[in-house]
């Protein structure tokens, strides 16, 4: 994923090219420039995941809120590195909540995008592999999990994501929440991330959200939590 | 086992799209009938598990669902505020002049009203995720604040509610989409003065009315 959430600028990726022959350290003394966060295309397009989700909700979804928290991220971003460059340990401090909430943002969006998949393209039906045997492992067959995940969907108090994430000390499969933008980090790996802001099914679903918990199986893409679960 | 206190939806003051066109009718529809009645089903039902659960000393289960009795009560008395300080556009009781008290005392604290709305708005757009902007009083120093609460947590303790804005975005998105600055805009259109002066004059279980004894408890 980390070569979809930053794309350095034109310039930046000339300088590097022009330092490619260089030993690195010598380049990243030289020739660094600061890289924006951008926004990821889609991989597929924005009417694809009907009727799970509706053409309009992805387009504002991406193309608006996605895009408002890459925009906030990369602002707070610059104020950090001002506060930084002034040796401003306050300031820095202060402007943790924005990176975490429009960081959170765009991390949790990029990771959302790509786990999620049109049927045609081997979205929904269910994990194989390893993810099958993990999730087994930890809630007995697929239909509990999905149940469990459903209900800790249901749960969330306010606007948030639940996860399947990846204990990285013991290796085992779980389903946690997070509150708003709160980013999947440090003692778990995000596998498999569902939005449940209501602005990712309010317009289709309205406050019936729990049909859109339902429908959202069909538009998984396993294939990618298969992926990050290695 | 006593049975607890069943709460039920109260009725909007005005029509559903009374509140045109600052808020649409499907909005308010959706909010009041869907919405709200939601944190009171929720509320009922998790208050007769707490009483089930004070007759068998479980403690355990007692604590497990002081949260969702928080969460659910929050919603029930946060959208009852808000109703109750919002109104036609055409009534008078939009008109800041319908509250002189409370801004005169507004003005001394922003330099203007606009000012303060413009504040206001300003820490609406700052939340991040659900949650609720306030003007409140402390009943300490009588001083004006804005404040916010996040998802479903009533104004603290110390605090009495002046006006209550929901900026969950089941208030908007039908109809401002992500573009919440035009909403918290528009809401100046509908805000009840003459409610919020009130509220203003009163003691805090005034302004809570029914619901004082279900604010007290969570």
């Amino acid at each position: 994923m980390s070569t979809t959430l930053f794309r350095t600028s034109q310039a930046a990726r000339s300088a590097l090219r022009a330092g490619a022959s260089k030993r690195a350290g010598a380049m990243a003394s030289t020739s660094f420039v600061r890289g924006k966060a951008t926004l990821p295309d889609l991989p597929y397009d924005y009417g694809a995941l009907e009727p799970s989700i509706s053409g309009k909700i992805m387009e504002l979804h991406h193309k608006n809120h996605h895009q408002t928290y890459v925009n906030g991220f990369n602002a707070a971003s610059e104020q950090f590195a001002a506060a930084e460059a002034k040796q401003d340990i306050q300031a820095q401090i202060a402007l943790q909540p924005l990176i975490n909430f429009h960081g959170g943002g765009h991390v949790n969006h990029t990771l959302f995008w790509e786990n999620l998949a049109p049927s045609k393209q081997g979205g929904g039906g269910e994990p194989t592999g390893k993810v099958k045997t993990a999730i087994e492992a930890a809630y007995g067959d697929f239909s509990s999990f999905k149940t469990k995940f459903n209900t800790a969907l249901a749960g969330i108090q306010g606007s948030g994501w639940a996860w399947l994430v990846k204990d990285n000390e013991t290796g085992q499969v779980q389903i946690r929440t997070y509150a708003n933008q709160d980013p999947v980090v440090g003692k778990y790996t995000p596998l498999l991330g569902i939005d449940a802001w209501e602005h990712a099914y309010y317009l289709q679903y309205q406050n019936r959200k729990a049909e859109y918990f339902a429908a959202i199986w069909d538009v998984i893409n396993w294939k990618t939590v298969e992926q990050r679960l290695k | 086992m006593a049975s607890p206190t069943t709460y039920t939806l109260p009725p909007l003051p005005y029509a559903y799209d009374a509140l045109e066109p600052a808020i649409s009718a499907q909005i308010m529809t959706l909010h009041h009938t869907k919405h709200h009645q939601t944190y009171i089903n929720n509320l009922n039902a998790a208050l007769v598990s707490q009483a089930t659960a004070t007759s068998k000393n479980d403690i355990v289960a007692q604590l497990h669902l002081q949260n969702a009795i928080n969460f659910s009560a929050g919603g029930h008395i946060n959208h009852t505020l808000f109703w109750e300080n919002l109104t036609p556009a055409s009534s008078p009781s939009a008109q800041p002049s319908s509250a002189p008290k409370l801004v005169a005392a507004i003005s001394a604290r922003w330099g203007s009203l606009e000012k303060f709305q413009e504040k206001f708005n300003a820490v609406l757009l700052g939340l991040k995720g659900s949650g609720w902007g306030w003007l409140v009083q402390d009943t300490e120093s009588s001083a004006l604040e804005i404040i916010t609460s996040k998802d479903q947590d009533i104004v603290p303790a110390g605090k009495k509610p002046l006006l209550g804005i929901d900026m969950w975005e089941h208030a908007y998105y039908l109809q401002y989409l992500n573009d919440k600055g035009s909403y918290a805009k528009g809401i100046w259109q509908v805000v009840n003065w003459k409610k919020v002066e009130e509220r203003f004059l009163s003691g805090v279980d005034g302004v809570f009315g029914s619901l004082a004894g279900l604010r007290s408890s969570i």
